[in-house]
């Protein structure tokens, strides 16, 4: 894990694309999310969102090594970014197919404030996640 | 590996799964070959004690609604033993609280399956 200069508040972790890592993930981001003075029922939500995608990674991008995960820490908000740099397979599903990705991003949408799920050709599979405290905008 | 899954006979033709730790990616294959292995050897009416469960994700309410689809052909029942709010909370989300049973202890699920 690296932890950037205290100023920019943004922590990145890389754990490989297998199931025995997602509670490492987990468990990490529940961390940061103390950090921000979220509830324990808001950093149960967090810990939920962020074990949902990384098990969609695993589950769906079995080319991707490795799950790469930014956490921004602002002010009374937590942005959470989770890319598989995974190859997409053209026509195979499109960006807006991704946003009813089953059961998983289905909580994802239920428990964060902001989601978005979308492919990117040079990042792969990226979902955007937006945690606030109080659930306040 | 952090979860465990002890099988005991309840009343009747009824079987108890106790679970005990994190249910997720990881470890829900254990739990899915414990339930399908009871369902394999015909027993078709189970209680799923949740109360030693820390957490579970979608793949863990997928071995449950596997569970259940799976009983369901042979007229059986899957009831749930939960009060973790976190846990329940995922189950009122999903929409889940609808198809399961879910009861507050062991005594009540027992009663409400005689």
């Amino acid at each position: 894990m690296t932890v950037q200069q205290e100023s920019v508040n943004v922590v990145e972790l890389r754990i490989p694309c297998k199931p025995e890592f997602v509670s490492v993930a987990r468990l990490a981001v529940a961390g940061i999310a103390n950090r921000l003075h979220f509830t324990v029922e808001e950093i149960e939500d967090i810990k939920l969102a962020v074990a949902e995608a990384c098990t969609n990674c695993i589950q769906r991008a079995s080319d991707a090594k490795e799950i790469a995960l930014t956490c921004e820490i602002v002010p009374k908000e937590l942005r959470i970014v989770v890319r598989d740099h995974s190859v997409h397979v053209p026509g195979e599903q499109d960006s807006s197919d991704l946003g009813s990705g089953g059961l998983g991003v289905f909580l994802i949408r239920s428990l964060m404030d902001e989601v978005d799920y979308r492919h990117d050709a040079a990042e792969g599979t990226v979902l955007r996640m937006t945690k606030r405290v109080g659930g306040i905008l | 590996m952090d979860i465990k899954v002890n099988v005991r006979p309840s009343d009747g033709e009824t079987n108890i799964v106790d679970l005990v730790g994190e249910i997720d990616v990881y470890t829900s294959p254990v739990v899915k070959d414990a339930i399908t292995q009871l369902i394999d050897d015909g027993h078709y009416h189970l209680i799923i004690n949740l109360e030693g469960v820390r957490y579970i994700d979608s793949t863990g309410l997928g071995v449950l609604i596997g569970a259940l689809k799976r009983v369901r052909e042979h007229s059986g029942s899957v009831s749930l033993i939960c009060t973790n709010p976190q846990i329940k909370k995922i189950f009122d989300i999903t929409g889940l609280v609808k198809i399961f049973s879910i009861f507050e202890n062991e005594q009540s699920a027992v009663k409400a399956l005689a």
